[in-house]
């Protein structure tokens, strides 16, 4: 049927190598000086246009071979994945898939190694406001920080000097009993090492001579520490026997001011404590 | 000559019109378009051979054309397409090699 498929007089060569050895086959076939004349004659007459209904037609068809060779061309430029073959694609995929999995797992550590740093980081700042949250209680306690809040205000009027240092004691742990956290008397802070001291010149608060009126300020729920002042038998009934005057005013914001300035212990030394995991 | 020239024409109409190839025939159209150069380079010989026919021409280009796709459909039924297809290729790509080697050594005689 086709015309290449008839074998033609000489032996089919190597076709990639062409050698030496095929040159004397074809050589006794043809006449080597008269080839080449009528080679270039044959297809020069061939090429002729003819208008015979073969010729149209062999035109045609390679108007369409010429077509299909750019159709062909462009297509497997623009193809992506579609012009591949199944084996290819599952190959395609099965990387796809480890890929996928390398970066999952990737992923995963790193959002690990996220949650890690940011619990991290969120334990530190609950630790950090811990620290500051004691740090308030204890310098409000040591009386290094003034204090404000909701209190009473008390005024012991002393007009013939009978007001003795127990009874000022004895006001300050009845506030204290009342849940009192701040504590001033006139302009000296209440704290755990506050002494009291009847000297010679009167009442003496930490060394420092005080005299009335006595002005007791003192931050706590108002309620509580009002009503333990006035219980009978307490400390205002104490102090009008002694020929005092008290007066007490509840206070919804007031200020306790005064600063005590802690001194560094010379003997004590503090038990370390194994720091809690 | 005006074979050559169409082959031209079509080239161009190819390469400005874009077409698409169906979706059907993707497998088909380069093992057809091989199976044509096939027959062209075989005409070609033919016509230095002296033993050139239009007929004949025009009838193995369409039978090579419709053979090449048949095989590559056949191969595509059996589950054996791109076996089948490199197979064409490969027997087709040896003819049109020994083809050129005719037609060098009638227009170079080497």
């Amino acid at each position: 049927m086709s015309q290449s498929s008839s074998p033609g007089p000489r032996p089919d060569p190597s076709v990639k190598n062409p050698s030496a050895k095929e040159r004397p086959a074809e050589a006794p076939s043809k006449d080597p000086s008269a080839e080449n004349s009528p080679a270039g004659k044959t297809l020069l007459r061939m090429a002729r246009p003819r208008a015979t209904k073969a010729n149209a037609l062999a035109a045609l068809l390679a108007i369409l071979l010429g077509f299909a060779v750019a159709t062909q061309v462009r297509q497997n430029q623009s193809l992506g994945l579609e012009s591949l073959r199944q084996s290819e694609l599952v190959n395609i995929l099965d990387n796809t898939t480890l890929r996928s999995s390398r970066l999952d797992q990737e992923a995963r550590d790193l959002q690990a190694t996220r949650d890690q740093l940011v619990s991290g980081s969120t334990s530190g700042a609950a630790a950090l406001k811990a620290a500051q949250e004691r740090l308030d209680a204890l310098r409000i306690l040591a009386g290094t920080s003034r204090a404000r809040g909701p209190g009473i205000r008390m005024t012991i009027g002393d007009p013939g000097d009978k007001v003795t240092a127990p009874l000022l004691l004895d006001a300050i742990q009845e506030l204290r009993d009342a849940g009192a956290e701040a504590i001033q008397v006139n302009n000296i802070r209440i704290v755990a090492s506050t002494h009291f001291n009847q000297g010679a010149s009167g009442v003496e608060i930490d060394g420092k001579s005080v005299t009335g009126p006595y002005s007791i300020t003192a931050i706590g729920d108002p309620a509580t520490m009002s009503s333990a002042m006035e219980i009978p038998g307490g400390l205002s009934e104490n102090a009008r026997q002694l020929g005092a005057t008290i007066n007490i005013d509840q206070v919804k914001d007031l200020t306790v001011g005064a600063l005590h300035m802690p001194i560094a212990p010379r003997y004590a030394r503090p038990v370390p404590v194994p720091a809690p995991t | 000559m005006i074979p050559a020239l169409g082959l031209l024409v079509g080239l161009a109409v190819g390469l400005f019109l874009h077409p698409a190839v169906p979706l059907a025939l993707q497998p088909y159209l380069p093992i057809a378009v091989i199976a044509a150069l096939d027959a062209v380079f075989g005409g070609l010989r033919a016509v230095l051979d002296g033993i050139f026919n239009d007929k004949v021409f025009v009838v193995s280009f369409l039978s090579n054309v419709v053979v090449a796709a048949f095989i590559v459909f056949l191969g595509d039924q059996l589950g054996v397409g791109s076996q089948l297809s490199t197979g064409v290729v490969v027997v087709l790509g040896i003819r049109i090699f020994s083809n050129v080697a005719s037609i060098r050594r009638h227009l170079f005689r080497a």
